[in-house]
C-alpha cells in the first residue's frame, strides 16, 4: 500500500510538471511580458520606459529559459521560467499586483471558502442520494416521471437564475438573509446559509437524475432478483442491497471532489461577496492580475491530481476485491 | 449594381460547414440499416419531434442571422458601411431602429421612469416614442388594442400552422409512421406564439426596453446565434483531435497510448474554468496587441468568439477522446477486427472502415450531450468576464447588463427574465433531445 501510494506521487510528478509547462506556455509564450506590460498600462501609446519599470517590479525583466551572461547554477536559475514556475513547487507564488503574498492570501481565503463548499458538498451528496431513492423506491410511476421530469427542467436552468432569483426571493422580498458579506467565527452561518441553500438547489437536478440512473443499473443485477426470490420485502432490498453497492460509485466519484472543494465556487463566492478563493480567482481575472490566475492553475491541478490518488485508496477501502499494487 | 456586399465571417463559414456536415451526415445515416433504425426510433418518439422542432426553429434564427452583408453608402465611389449586419437584422429593422430613451416596461406606453416633462406640469412618465404610438393621446384604448391585435396574430399563427400542416402533407404520407401529431402541436404553439408577438411588436416592444432603449426582443433574438454557435462549434472544432487521438490511443497502444493519456489527463487535471479563464486573458492580450488583424469590428468580436470557442474545445475534448479510448481498446479485440487483420488489411483502413463507424453512436451522443452544458457555460462565463466579447450580444451579455436592474425599485426584470426564458426553453429542448438521441443510438439501453 505505502509503496503504491509513493509510486503513485511519482506518477503525479510529471502531470504537474505538464501543468506548469503549460501555464508557462500560455502567459509567458503566447504573449511576451511587453505585450502584458502593454496590455496592463492600458494606454496606447506607453513608453519603453514603463514597461521596463512594470517588467522588473515583477520580475519579468529575465530571459525565459537561459541565462547567458550570469555564472554558474544562475544561469538557470535567475530566469522567468525558475523564478516563476519552478518555485510552485515549493508553494512561493511570488506577490500579487498590489504587493501582497499570493501564499498567504491563499491560505487566509481557503476559510471561507471551506464554510461554503463542505456544506454544499456534504449536503448536496446526501439531498441528491435521498431524492434519487425516492425516485427508484417509486419506479415506473407517475411520481417517478414528474420527479425526473423536474430534474431535467431544473438541470436546464442557468444557475445564474438561482443565483439572482434565490437574492432577490430570499434577501429582498422576505428579508431571511443578508443579500452578500461575511463574518468571522460563528456568525458567518447567517451569510452562509443563503449560498448554500441556492448551490443544493442548482445542483440537485443533474446529481439526482445521475444517481438515480446508477441505481436504477444495479437493480438489474442477478443478486437483487436472487434477495426477491428469497422473499425480502421491497424495503430491504433497496436499503440493505441496492443502496450499499450503488453507494461505491457514487462515493468514490464524489471522493475525487473534496480536495478542489478549498478553491471555492466563483459565481457563488463572487455574488455573495464571501472573500473565499473563488472571489480572490475573480477580482484577480478582471484586475488580469496574472500571477495570482498562474497560481490558482497550479493549486486547483494539484489538488485535483490528490483527489484522483484518495479516488484510488477509496476504491480499495470500500471493494475488498481490488488491490492495489 | 449590387446594394450590398456579403461579408463571411470565419464563425459563418464554420456554421455552414457543420450544417452541411450534418446533411451530408443525415444522408449517410439514411443509408446504413441500424443507425436508420435509430433514427426512426427518435422520430417515432413525441418527445424526440417536439423538441426537434424547437431546436430546428431555434436553428434557422441563428442561420438566418449568420448571413452577413454590409450596406452600400449613398454617393457616387464604392463604399461600404463599416456596421457588418445579418438577414435577420434586414428582417427586424423595425425592432432594431425603433429605440427608446431608456428602460421602458413589456407593451407600455410610457417610459420606466418619471422625467420632468414642463415647468407647471412637473415630472411625469414621459410618453414612448414607438410603443403604442399609433394609440395618439387617447390611452383607454390601450387594452383593448392589445387584445385584438393578439387576437388578430393568434388567428394569422392558426393560418401559419394549418399552411405547414398542408406543406409537410407529402411528408407525413411518406414516413406515417413518425410521431408527426406531435411535431404539428409543436409547430401551432409556436406559431400561435410568433403570431401574437409579430403582430404586437409593431406598434409595442412586446417585452419591454433596455436601458439605452433597445427593444429585448431583438436582443433576445440576436442572443440565439450566439448561444447555438457556441454550442455547436466548439464541439466541432474539438471533434477533430478527440476523435484522432481517441481512436490512436486505443488501437496503437504503447507509447503512443501513453502520450495521449498523459496529454488528457494533465490536460483534464486543471479546472476548467481557470484553464478557461487564463486561456481568454491570454487571448484578449494578443487580439488587443493586434489590432491591424481585423477590418471591422464585427471581425475582432468574430475572433473574439471563435477563440473562445476553441478554449472551451480544448477544455471539453479530453472526456470524448477517454471514452473513445476505451470503446476501441474493446472493439480491438472483437472477431472482425481480428479477421481483418489477418486478412491483411491495413491498420488506416481497418480504423476507417471498421472502427470507426462502430464508435459513431459515441461521438454523436457526446455531440448532443455537451450542447446544453455550453450553451449555459457561455452565460456564466460572459458573466464572470471571460466570455464573449462585450459588443457581442449573448444571453451572457444580457443578464450581465440586466442584474444590476434588480435593485430600482420598482424592479427593471424583463431583459433577465426574457433572457432566462429563452435560455431555458433552449437549453431544455436540447436536453429532451439528447435523452432520446441517448436512448435510441447507445447500444447498452435496453429496447422495449
Amino acid at each position: 500500500m505505502l509503496a503504491y501510494l509513493i509510486r503513485r506521487l511519482f506518477y503525479a510528478l510529471p502531470i504537474l510538471i505538464g501543468v506548469n509547462i503549460i501555464t508557462f506556455a500560455l502567459f509567458f509564450v503566447v504573449n511576451t511580458p511587453d505585450d502584458m506590460a502593454r496590455m496592463h498600462l492600458g494606454a496606447k501609446r506607453v513608453t519603453a520606459e514603463a514597461i521596463d519599470k512594470w517588467k522588473a517590479e515583477r520580475g519579468y525583466d529575465k530571459p525565459l529559459f537561459w541565462r547567458s551572461d550570469a555564472a554558474g547554477v544562475d544561469k538557470v536559475t535567475d530566469t522567468i521560467f525558475f523564478g516563476k514556475s519552478v518555485r510552485m513547487f515549493a508553494l512561493d507564488f511570488g506577490r500579487a499586483d498590489d504587493g501582497r503574498d499570493i501564499a498567504r492570501e491563499i491560505r487566509t481565503r481557503m476559510g471561507p471558502s471551506l464554510a461554503v463548499a463542505v456544506p454544499v458538498f456534504v449536503l448536496g451528496l446526501f439531498s441528491a442520494i435521498s431524492f434519487a431513492l425516492l425516485l427508484v423506491y417509486f419506479r415506473a410511476s407517475y411520481l417517478d416521471f414528474a420527479g425526473v421530469v423536474l430534474c431535467v427542467a431544473m438541470m436546464s436552468v442557468s444557475s445564474l437564475f438561482y443565483i439572482i432569483g434565490g437574492q432577490w426571493l430570499v434577501s429582498k422580498i422576505w428579508h431571511l438573509a443578508p443579500i452578500s458579506g461575511y463574518a468571522e467565527g460563528l456568525s458567518a452561518a447567517k451569510f452562509v446559509i443563503l449560498p448554500v441553500l441556492i448551490s443544493l438547489i442548482a445542483g440537485i437536478g443533474s446529481s439526482a437524475r445521475w444517481y438515480r440512473t446508477i441505481f436504477l443499473e444495479e437493480y438489474t443485477r442477478d443478486y437483487v432478483r436472487t434477495a426477491r426470490a428469497k422473499g425480502l420485502p421491497e424495503r430491504l432490498v433497496l436499503f440493505r442491497h441496492v443502496l450499499r453497492n450503488a453507494l461505491i460509485p457514487i462515493l468514490t466519484g464524489a471522493v475525487v471532489l473534496i480536495p478542489t472543494l478549498f478553491m471555492g465556487s466563483l459565481l457563488i463566492e463572487a455574488f455573495f461577496g464571501i472573500p473565499g478563493l473563488g472571489s480572490y480567482t475573480i477580482d484577480a481575472i478582471n484586475a488580469q492580475d496574472f500571477a495570482v490566475v498562474r497560481a490558482m492553475v497550479f493549486i486547483g491541478s494539484a489538488l485535483y491530481i490528490v483527489g484522483l490518488l484518495l479516488t484510488d485508496i477509496s476504491y480499495t477501502l470500500v471493494d475488498p476485491r481490488i488491490r492495489l499494487q | 449594381m449590387l446594394q450590398i456586399k456579403f461579408v463571411l465571417l470565419w464563425s459563418d463559414l464554420l456554421f455552414f460547414v457543420l450544417i452541411a456536415a450534418v446533411v451530408v451526415g443525415g444522408v449517410w445515416a439514411g443509408r446504413v440499416e441500424h443507425l436508420r433504425l435509430a433514427w426512426r426510433q427518435v422520430g417515432q418518439s413525441r418527445v424526440g419531434m417536439a423538441t426537434a422542432t424547437v431546436l430546428l426553429a431555434f436553428v434557422l434564427v441563428a442561420l438566418l442571422d449568420s448571413l452577413h452583408y454590409r450596406e452600400r453608402l449613398p454617393g457616387e465611389q464604392e463604399n461600404y458601411a463599416v456596421e457588418v449586419r445579418s438577414a435577420l437584422d434586414a428582417a427586424l429593422t423595425g425592432l432594431r431602429t425603433r429605440t427608446e430613451k431608456t428602460y421602458s416596461a413589456p407593451l407600455a406606453t410610457h417610459l420606466f421612469a418619471k422625467e420632468s416633462l414642463d415647468a407647471d406640469l412637473g415630472r411625469d412618465f414621459p410618453r414612448l416614442k414607438h410603443g403604442g404610438a399609433h394609440l395618439g393621446e387617447d390611452l383607454t384604448a390601450q387594452g383593448g388594442d392589445i387584445a385584438a391585435k393578439a387576437i388578430k396574430g393568434l388567428g394569422l399563427g392558426l393560418l401559419g400552422a394549418m399552411a405547414f400542416g398542408l406543406v409537410s402533407l407529402p411528408l407525413r404520407r411518406a414516413a406515417p409512421h413518425l410521431a408527426w401529431n406531435a411535431q404539428l402541436a409543436t409547430v401551432l404553439v409556436l406559431c400561435l406564439l410568433g403570431g401574437v408577438i409579430v403582430a404586437l411588436a409593431g406598434d409595442y416592444h412586446v417585452l419591454g426596453t433596455d436601458k439605452v432603449g433597445q427593444d429585448v426582443l431583438y436582443l433576445t433574438l440576436k442572443s440565439i446565434r450566439t448561444a447555438i454557435l457556441i454550442g455547436t462549434l466548439t464541439t466541432l472544432i474539438m471533434l477533430p483531435a478527440a476523435v484522432v487521438l481517441g481512436l490512436l490511443a486505443g488501437y496503437a497502444g504503447g507509447w503512443i497510448d501513453d502520450v495521449i493519456q498523459y496529454l488528457y489527463t494533465t490536460l483534464n487535471s486543471i479546472p476548467g474554468v481557470l484553464l478557461i479563464a487564463a486561456s481568454v486573458l491570454m487571448m484578449q492580450v494578443v487580439i488587443d496587441t493586434h489590432p491591424e488583424w481585423f477590418a471591422t469590428t464585427a471581425e475582432r468580436a468574430d475572433a473574439r468568439f471563435l477563440a473562445l470557442c476553441a478554449i472551451l474545445g480544448i477544455t471539453s475534448w479530453t472526456g470524448l477522446c477517454r471514452l473513445l479510448r476505451g470503446e476501441v481498446l474493446k472493439l480491438r479485440e472483437l472477431e472482425y477486427v481480428q479477421a481483418a487483420r489477418a486478412l491483411g488489411v491495413s491498420s488506416a483502413r481497418i480504423l476507417w472502415r471498421h472502427v470507426l463507424p462502430n464508435v459513431m453512436h459515441i461521438v454523436m451522443i457526446a455531440i448532443v450531450m455537451d450542447f446544453s452544458g455550453l450553451v449555459l457555460a457561455e452565460a456564466v462565463l460572459s458573466y464572470v468576464g471571460i466570455g464573449v466579447d462585450p459588443n457581442t450580444i449573448s444571453f451572457g451579455t444580457m443578464i450581465n447588463t440586466a442584474r444590476m436592474e434588480l435593485a430600482r425599485e420598482p424592479m427593471v426584470w424583463w431583459s433577465l427574465v426574457a433572457a432566462f426564458a429563452f435560455m431555458f426553453v433552449l437549453v431544455l429542448a436540447a436536453n429532451l433531445f439528447a435523452d432520446v438521441m441517448r436512448d435510441a443510438f447507445d447500444p447498452r439501453v435496453v429496447k422495449q
